[in-house]
């Protein structure tokens, strides 16, 4: 499973942008070919993340793309774009229902064909960004088997509930919370919304925070001035690492003795905390 | 003489003996502003003098007259460490008939010291001059804080011309160029537009490939050993080098470690890491910007020196010598990890060494930064087109994609591993380079030497042709 404690979006129409994509220290890039480019820029955002997609290296970096949303007329030559090896994830936005996902995963599946790429190999995220999405949030999540994780899209979520903007986000909880828990019960990986203010460290820091702490998987980023502080904030820390370790070294143990049920440090692990130890670790490797 | 006020430049340069087929010598403290060169230049002209070569220590846009009189041979060569703006352009289409002979900034006073570069007079802008002649750039309103080039010219030219807009009594606290070696001073309406001078403050990049880069920098330093109790660095003031001086800051607090000095160009960024206890002392040939020239006037810590104190080969010492890292720029880098600062990819004169080759060889660790492409352009080539440090000087290549460190330092190759710092080889870099941008067009080189690039002891390494 690839690691997305930071997911940065790089504008699709900027090719100097383009071509240090992957060396901004984010585990994912997102191109984006939708908000960040004006309608008479399509057809050429179009292009250069189609060639970038084919003649950069990536190395262990995610390649993403957002597209267009399928209520437009530019998502299938978006598709036939940018369906390459390189790409990994297809990110769709306002994608308000399952369906949605089953009609993008038709259209990759007919790419992937035409090109010539294993089936099923690009994964699906979904943005949440309205109030029919969180209520169908877990729906969408296990809508198909391409689907690899959910976005909280903050903010047009939050003019979709009328509500208001605030630092502390409480207007947000309950998205959040809905995210996290639909995501985690379909086994994909949850991505909290983008802190939009890219001077503001200090409330990235506490906004990121909070993230982890609900337990998403990782944080949408807007700015690469982001990406070291919220890389660190999602990785496991020195005491966490050291816990996992011992746990996993006490499974094998016990596989060896052949225990069903044992304990570390007094406390009984079975199989949701070996879990957790191991997605520590995993991150940690990063 | 008893009194050296002469009443204007033309007096002065009929007092100094000033000939056809001489030297004239400039220093470049007052960068694009200054307006000293281009007055003394016109009025020579004016007296009818031919065949003058122009010692200057840089050359600016600011100095472009000297385009006209090349052109009607009233300078016939030119001698300097760094050229930008409209003169070079036009040297490297040929203007001149005798190639520019380029050097360093050791080289430089190196080569006035020995003799090598004999200069008949002296022109020497003074942002202050006190009425016996002694010399400062810490005040006035044209101040430009040290003057770390001219001291060489004060005391090998056979004449010396002080060309100052402030002239004071007497009482100067920081003297640069003393009374002893003055001739003549000169007062004229201004010396300078402080605008082209210093800038305000040097801004720290937001640019993220830069700061990439910079991280990798910092890192490449700690991982090398060398961030110690007593750590002497020089730093630019660009994007890369700017923030790689954020990066170690940062470190050296964590670690809360005492540098020794800072050295070099210097900003108000060294001041704050002067004055914040960061590191002990400056030691700065020349100030960037008004923080630095405040704080030359006012801290005991930030101590002036020539650039033969700064790099001069032929000194038994020199502070060069003492740099645990320098980071340093290129315009290419090649295989063998020579750099060229002096040309860009079409053969045009952009640059010049500078304190390049003299830091490069001075320090433990010489730390080239660049991004791998500059717009469609690898800096990464099979052979520079201009050779201005040599690759035996040069220690490792810091890209956004990690750190090339030169194979004639293999325990660096195992340090930045250890560190967990992605290290690439040369050729894999070029490759990389040459995957994104494709094989550029090498123009071949042409058969007429335009500069002669001299190395700081002396020796001839490249010549620039067309």
């Amino acid at each position: 499973m690839p690691k997305r404690r930071t997911m940065l979006f790089v504008p699709g129409n900027n090719p100097g942008m383009l071509i240090s994509a992957p060396i901004l220290g984010a585990d994912c890039v997102i191109f984006d070919l939708e908000d960040a480019v004006a309608q008479n820029e399509k057809d050429a955002a179009c292009i250069l993340v189609g060639n970038a997609l084919n003649n950069l290296n990536f190395g262990s970096v995610e390649a993403v793309v957002r597209i267009n949303g399928l209520d437009t007329p530019f998502w299938r030559s978006d598709i036939a774009a940018i369906v390459s090896k390189n790409l990994s994830t297809v990110l769709v936005p306002k994608c308000d229902s399952p369906e949605l996902v089953c009609e993008l995963a038709a259209a990759l599946a007919e790419e992937e064909d035409n090109k010539g790429l294993e089936s099923g190999s690009i994964s699906i995220m979904s943005i949440v960004e309205s109030a029919i999405a969180v209520e169908n949030c877990f729906q969408i999540a296990k809508s198909h088997p391409r689907m690899s994780g959910l976005l909280l899209g903050a903010e047009d979520l939050t003019a979709d509930l009328c509500a208001t903007r605030t630092l502390s986000g409480e207007e947000i909880a309950y998205a959040r919370g809905r995210v996290v828990v639909a995501a985690r019960a379909a086994g994909i990986d949850a991505i909290d919304t983008p802190f939009t203010n890219v001077d503001n460290h200090e409330g990235l820091r506490t906004d990121a925070a909070l993230g982890k702490q609900m337990g998403f998987s990782g944080k949408a980023l807007i700015s690469p001035a982001h990406v070291r502080i919220v890389r660190a904030i999602f990785s496991p820390s020195s005491s966490e690492i050291d816990w996992a370790t011992k746990i996993m070294a006490a499974t094998e143990q016990a596989k060896i003795d052949g225990k069903g049920a044992f304990s570390v440090d007094g406390a009984m692990v079975d199989g949701p905390i070996i879990k957790r130890a191991q997605r520590i670790l995993t991150v940690a490797e990063a | 003489m008893k009194n050296r006020i002469l009443a204007s430049l033309r007096d002065a340069i009929q007092a100094a003996g000033l000939k056809d087929g001489m030297t004239v010598s400039f220093h470049h403290h007052l960068r694009n502003g200054d307006f000293v060169l281009d007055m003394v230049m016109r009025e020579i002209a004016a007296l009818g003098i031919k065949d003058i070569r122009v010692s200057a220590s840089s050359i600016f846009n600011a100095h472009k007259i000297l385009v006209d009189l090349a052109k009607e041979e009233v300078v016939t060569a030119i001698d300097t460490n760094y050229m930008s703006g409209a003169v070079p352009e036009a040297i490297s289409k040929g203007l001149l008939s005798k190639p520019v002979m380029f050097r360093s900034h050791g080289g430089r006073p190196r080569a006035i010291e020995e003799g090598s570069l004999k200069i008949d007079v002296a022109f020497i802008a003074a942002p202050t001059v006190d009425r016996f002649g002694n010399v400062s750039g810490a005040y006035g309103p044209s101040a430009c804080g040290t003057l770390g080039y001219p001291q060489a010219d004060a005391e090998f030219a056979d004449k010396v011309v002080v060309v100052t807009d402030n002239i004071v009594d007497y009482g100067l606290e920081k003297i640069a160029i003393s009374q002893a070696n003055i001739d003549f001073i000169v007062k004229v309406d201004r010396i300078g537009d402080p605008k082209g001078i210093v800038s305000g403050t040097t801004q720290m990049t937001r640019d993220p490939v830069a700061l990439r880069i910079a991280e990798y920098a910092a890192k490449t330093i700690e991982a090398a050993g060398l961030l110690n109790e007593g750590f002497n660095f020089q730093t630019g003031a660009g994007g890369a080098s700017l923030a790689t001086a954020a990066f170690v800051r940062e470190r050296m607090k964590e670690k809360k470690l005492q540098g020794g000095y800072l050295l070099g160009g210097v900003t108000g960024y060294f001041v704050n890491m002067l004055e914040e206890g960061t590191f002990r002392d400056i030691y700065d040939v020349q100030c960037f910007d008004l923080p630095a020239i405040a704080s030359l006037a006012r801290n005991a810590h930030h101590h002036e020196i020539t650039a033969s104190q700064y790099a001069n080969p032929n000194k038994k010492s020199c502070f060069v010598n003492g740099l645990d890292a320098v980071l340093l720029g290129a315009t290419e880098i090649d295989e063998n990890f020579n750099v060229n600062v002096h040309t860009n990819s079409n053969n045009v004169i952009i640059g010049g060494s500078g304190g390049h080759a003299d830091a490069a060889f001075g320090a433990n660790l010489t730390i080239i930064v660049a991004p791998l492409l500059r717009a469609r352009l690898p800096i990464v080539v099979e052979k520079v087109g201009v050779v201005s440090t040599p690759g035996d000087t040069v220690d490792v290549l810091v890209t956004e994609y990690g750190v090339t460190p030169n194979p004639r330092r293999p325990e660096l190759i195992q340090q930045c591993r250890e560190e967990g710092l992605p290290v690439i080889p040369m050729e894999e870099l070029r490759k990389m380079a040459i995957t994104m941008a494709g094989e550029p067009l090498v123009k071949p080189a042409g058969t007429r030497v335009i500069a002669d690039v001299e190395y700081r002891d002396g020796r001839i390494i490249d010549q620039i042709t067309i």
